[in-house]
Parts: C-alpha cells; sequence; structure tokens
C-alpha cells in the first residue's frame, strides 16, 4: 500500500495505482474536475498513464461560485 | 448602436461581469446572471469536497460556459505561485480556456491587492500564453507596468472588495486610462446601481461586481438594475456631458417673448 495526500487528506492505495484509478474510486469519472500532482499540472489524457507514489500530494478541483 | 466591450479580440455587447460566489441558490445566480445581461461570469477554482456525492448539481449545470464566458479567477490567494497553479488548474479544468481573472490579496481583512506578487505572477502568466485581465490597486504606475507585461485588461478597485463603498477616488481612476489602452474594468466596491453608472460615465470600459448584486436583499431587482446602470452610464460617457459651471446665464427657454409686467 501507498500513502497519497488528496486535498490534504490521507489516503490508502494500492501500490500500482494510477490516477485514472484514484478518480474512479473517489467517484468522479467524467467528472469536470482538474489534478495537480506535486504542484504541477495532470493532464486528462494522462490519468491513465500517470502512477501514483507513496507521499504524492495531489489536488483536486472544480468550478465554484466566486467573485 | 455598435458599442463593443472587446477583451484579447473577442467582442461581448454587455460591459457588466458579473461574479458567482454569495446567491442563495444556484437558481438565484441563474435568475441574477440572466437579468444583469452579463456575459463575462467569474468563477473560482476550489478543492472538491471529497465527502460529498459527486453527482450533486454543480455550477457547471446552473451556469453553462457554453452560454457565459467564464472567467476563473484567483481570489483567495496571497501569493503569486498559488495564484499561477490555481489558473494553470483553470485552464485544464476547462479545457485550454485562457482568458483568466489575476488577484492576488495582500491582507484578509482589506483583501488589498498585493500589486509585488500581481506583477510576478501576471509575468508567467502571459508567457505561458493566458489572457490575463488583472485585479490591481488603482496606481497608475502599477496598471500601466501591468498593461506593458502584457494583461488584456486592467481591473482597479474603487473600494475594497465587498465593501459597497463605491467610486472613492475617480481622480485615480481617470489617471489610469489616460494612460492605459486596454480596457479598464472597475473591480471591486459597487454598491449600489449610481456606483456603476459612475464608474462608467467615467469612461471606464465595463464593470465588474458580485456582492452588490448577490448581498441586495433582492438580488435578481439589482441585478437589471446593475444591467440599466451599466448601459445608462455607458451612454452619458458616449454622448458627452455638459460642461459643469457655477453659473449658466443661459436659462433653456427663450429670453424673448416673455409677457409684460403689469405693474410699472
Amino acid at each position: 500500500m501507498i500513502t497519497v495526500y488528496v486535498n490534504g487528506t490521507a489516503r490508502q492505495l494500492a501500490d500500482d495505482c494510477n490516477i485514472a484509478r484514484l478518480v474512479d474510486e473517489l467517484g468522479y469519472s467524467g467528472k469536470r474536475i482538474a489534478i495537480e500532482c506535486n504542484a504541477d499540472i495532470v493532464p486528462r489524457s494522462l490519468y491513465e498513464k500517470h502512477m501514483l507514489h507513496d507521499g504524492d500530494r495531489l489536488e483536486i478541483v472544480g468550478a465554484v461560485g466566486g467573485g | 448602436m455598435n458599442d463593443h466591450l472587446i477583451i484579447a479580440g473577442k467582442s461581448y455587447s454587455s460591459r457588466l461581469l458579473v461574479g458567482t460566489g454569495k446567491y442563495k441558490d444556484f437558481a438565484e445566480t441563474r435568475a441574477a446572471l440572466d437579468a444583469s445581461g452579463t456575459e463575462i461570469v467569474t468563477v473560482a477554482i476550489r478543492r472538491t469536497n471529497l465527502g460529498q456525492n459527486p453527482n450533486e448539481p454543480s455550477l457547471l449545470d446552473a451556469v453553462p460556459p457554453s452560454k457565459y464566458t467564464y472567467l476563473p479567477n484567483t481570489a483567495g490567494c496571497y501569493t503569486a505561485d498559488d495564484a499561477v497553479r490555481t489558473l494553470r488548474l483553470a485552464r485544464e479544468l476547462l479545457d485550454g480556456h485562457s482568458l483568466v481573472k489575476l488577484e492576488v490579496l495582500g491582507d484578509p481583512q482589506s483583501l488589498y491587492p498585493n500589486v509585488i506578487e500581481t506583477l510576478s505572477a501576471a509575468k508567467t502568466l502571459v508567457s505561458e500564453g493566458f489572457h490575463v485581465m488583472v485585479y490591481t490597486s488603482d496606481d497608475p504606475i502599477i496598471a500601466k507596468q501591468l498593461e506593458d507585461i502584457g494583461c488584456v485588461a486592467i481591473m482597479p478597485l474603487a473600494s475594497l472588495i465587498g465593501s459597497g463603498m463605491g467610486i472613492l477616488n475617480p481622480w485615480n481612476l481617470q489617471l489610469i486610462m489616460d494612460r492605459v489602452k486596454v480596457p479598464v474594468i472597475v473591480d471591486a466596491g459597487v454598491g449600489t446601481a449610481s456606483d456603476a453608472a459612475i464608474a462608467m460615465e467615467l469612461g471606464c470600459a465595463g464593470v465588474l461586481m458580485n456582492t452588490a448584486i448577490a448581498g441586495a436583499k433582492n438580488p435578481v431587482l439589482m441585478a437589471s438594475a446593475m444591467k440599466m446602470a451599466t448601459e445608462a452610464g455607458r451612454a452619458a460617457y458616449l454622448a458627452g456631458r455638459m460642461p459643469k459651471k457655477l453659473y449658466s446665464a443661459s436659462p433653456s427657454s427663450p429670453t424673448a417673448g416673455i409677457i409684460a409686467s403689469v405693474r410699472s
């Protein structure tokens, strides 16, 4: 198992987990989100390829009301 | 009349830009936006709520990006680095959308812009191909520097964010407009319709507001008031007001043909 931090919260994942699988686990498949891993953007097209590593810090964002 | 607001080469018929925060619900957001006639709406980029049902309605359903031009902003960012990261996320979120609102704040009480961080973020964003509409102080020298960096609109505050204090320093806005060629849009401080009209009468290219509408007792009615005020102020600016003078000595009615006095 590895531990990654999603929006500041620790989460246990399988060793061979990619971002697409994490997105699926979170129920975000097909949703309009954007993801940053360790302060770098991960384009949607790379979710399958991008493997997660122990200690990775992910930010998952959406659009909300704001001025 | 063919009088469009042009930002980064795109033409808009409304000069009123509206924020999507602080409304009671998405229905009110949508009704207020419709009443305002706005075409450009600001949105915030925030962490998704991991505990929440992912199928709940989202802002994107209520305010479809197909109908409105989204202006993702960096409200809440206090450093250039956070602002740049936020807008890179916004561009990914919105399929390569490049028109953004940069706002780097200085302190949480006043929400006054930190122009040093703003200049730094603007440089990075412009170099990465963003079209940056930038929130800033009403300092004309900083405004010109932001234009020189390549920002596509300069958006000075009229008074502090959310204060509703109106146009406190019209002279500085004038100094900015005298120096800057890109659209100057008043961002922050508008409290009521007359404030929007004053900004437009001064010659501003547009006004951006959120709390003035969302914080009104009847946001939808205020949105419609803001639409009319923005249009009225713009028309008055284009019409060219009469000069102010202490005495006119020029009455509106003819001076000839006045009936004679019977007391002699």
